[in-house]
């Protein structure tokens, strides 16, 4: 009797799939792993052309990198996908807020799901973006003639924690607005700008006029800072992020690419 | 396996001279892609059992008329409530906050040491890892979980074991350090506290003089915005050493704005 690796010749398998019209019209060649073939995947794709050809050989090694800038990325385009998800079902207002979130949790197909991945997302991407920023630091990465693509990444960090805090407030709950409230008091304690700062009553600032009212849209954390946050969650940081990141990547390269001892 | 396919240990490669080590390059296709991908792999896993298995919080809905206690800011920034504690508003959720941000992106130039730049090194700039992990382990990180673990009701502190009593009993007993140092009248306590800062920043010009010789890489300029950035750090170590330790309220007082 023949045995199964005798029966279940794979690679008469592989053959008749590849040779297959299906296939054969799918993609027009084979791949043979050549020199050039390999370059050739990285510069004739869109997804991959942002890499180099070739790097050099530390910057391959996790212990070296962490691979914590392209786990932010990555975070980043989950919470992209969830959040287009979410606001399918989401309206910032005062009255429904709360409500469609209860929807998404009960009702909405894979809503609770959807909503659990946007959360934790968005915890793991602050956490991987302190980890991506310590990284750098011990390598000493930010030094010349990396210094601008240090700069654009701190700007990176705080945008990702003011994405993950305009977001906190939009579940519309005790948690959302009590953690905003308090976030947001500081506001009020600006210099010259806060009805409660120093040097207030020199710039005439009230507690309807001033740096936190601009914010809250009112003097509470009321229905016009739901939309306000909701606003700037959506479009506005995600929007400046975006760019903010194309420079990023693009400076990586600019800059000679990963750093690395010379 | 191929010559170009074998990862080269950190000990060869401090053999080589650096022409070799700059033009051992492999290619990103198969070796970088590969990783990228196991990387998405795992994290994506990761997410989804996350997801699948806690779900995400959601209380009551929001009423502005019940205040509940702790009321605590996200858990990011719960480093920066902690310092409600020791500073007023202005200093904790404005003044302070923007120095962070603006202290991070004048790091690459104010750290003018051109060594350990692309490899770890803890010799080569000690002072600088010293400074960056501290400020990132002790008065972030550590921050954030004590604000998280061990602030309970009022912000008062609770160890892992106690109970969250909201109507813990904690003396009010600050007083501001001038008064305690012994200055009664109005004026006499906000020189003294005026004085007090300043001395605390005469250090950086008094350090500068005495290590002329060392600063002349470093000039001037820049090495004042580096040592004011880490005084100011410092200060904020020092001003929590004056409140938890010796009850200090305020080290200077104007009608104006308290620090």
């Amino acid at each position: 009797m023949p045995s199964l690796k005798e029966r279940l010749n794979l690679d008469q398998v592989k053959r008749s799939v590849l040779d297959s019209q299906v296939w054969r019209s799918m993609f027009r060649h084979g791949y043979e792993d050549t020199p050039r073939n390999r370059v050739l995947m990285v510069v004739d794709n869109l997804w991959l052309h942002l890499h180099p050809t070739k790097i050099r050989r530390h910057a391959i090694r996790i212990r070296f990198t962490w691979c914590m800038g392209g786990v932010t990325f990555l975070l980043f385009l989950y919470l992209v996908v969830t959040g287009v998800v979410l606001m399918f079902y989401y309206r910032p207002v005062g009255e429904y807020a709360y409500a469609d979130i209860k929807y998404l949790e009960f009702d909405a197909p894979f809503g609770m799901f959807m909503r659990n991945m946007h959360r934790w997302a968005a915890h793991a991407m602050v956490i991987a973006v302190w980890l991506h920023m310590l990284r750098v630091f011990m390598t000493g990465s930010y030094k010349p003639p990396r210094e601008f693509n240090w700069v654009i990444g701190v700007l990176l960090l705080t945008l990702t924690l003011l994405l993950s805090f305009t977001g906190y407030l939009l579940p519309w709950d005790q948690l959302a607005i009590w953690a905003v409230t308090v976030g947001t008091n500081m506001a009020r304690a600006t210099p010259l700008l806060g009805s409660e700062g120093p040097f207030a009553e020199m710039v005439g600032v009230t507690p309807r006029f001033d740096a936190r009212s601009a914010l809250l849209g009112g003097t509470i954390v009321g229905p016009p800072t739901l939309l306000r946050f909701y606003v700037l969650h959506c479009i506005v940081v995600p929007l400046i992020a975006a760019i903010l990141m194309m420079v990023h990547f693009w400076r990586i390269r600019k800059d000679g690419g990963i750093s690395g001892p010379l | 396996m191929a010559k170009e396919d074998k990862v080269v240990g950190s000990a060869d490669e401090m053999a080589k001279t650096s022409w070799e080590r700059v033009n051992d390059k492999v290619h990103v296709w198969p070796y970088l892609t590969r990783l990228e991908f196991m990387c998405a792999i795992i994290i994506t896993i990761f997410l989804v059992v996350w997801s699948i298995v806690i779900d995400a919080p959601l209380e009551e809905p929001a009423n502005p008329s019940v205040t509940p206690n702790p009321s605590k800011a996200p858990w990011y920034f719960l480093g920066l409530q902690e310092l409600l504690v020791y500073f007023d508003p202005w200093m904790a959720g404005v003044v302070l906050p923007t120095l962070i941000i603006v202290g991070l992106m004048a790091i690459p130039f104010i750290d003018v040491n051109p060594k350990g730049n692309g490899y770890y090194t803890f010799h080569e700039r000690r002072f600088a890892i010293f400074t960056f992990l501290f400020g990132f382990l002790v008065l972030w990180i550590w921050m954030v979980v004590q604000g998280t673990f061990l602030r309970g009701p009022g912000w008062n502190f609770f160890m892992p074991w106690e109970y969250w009593d909201p109507h813990k009993v904690v003396a009010l007993t600050n007083v501001d350090l001038p008064y305690m140092l012994g200055f009664r009248s109005y004026w006499g306590q906000a020189a003294a506290g005026t004085a007090l800062i300043v001395l605390w920043y005469a250090t950086i010009p008094a350090y500068y003089i005495w290590r002329r010789e060392r600063m002349k890489n470093v000039g001037l300029v820049r090495y004042l915005i580096k040592a004011s950035l880490n005084m100011t750090m410092m200060g904020i170590v020092a001003k929590m050493v004056l409140r938890i330790g010796f009850n200090v309220k305020y080290v200077l007082v104007t009608p104006w704005f308290n620090i």
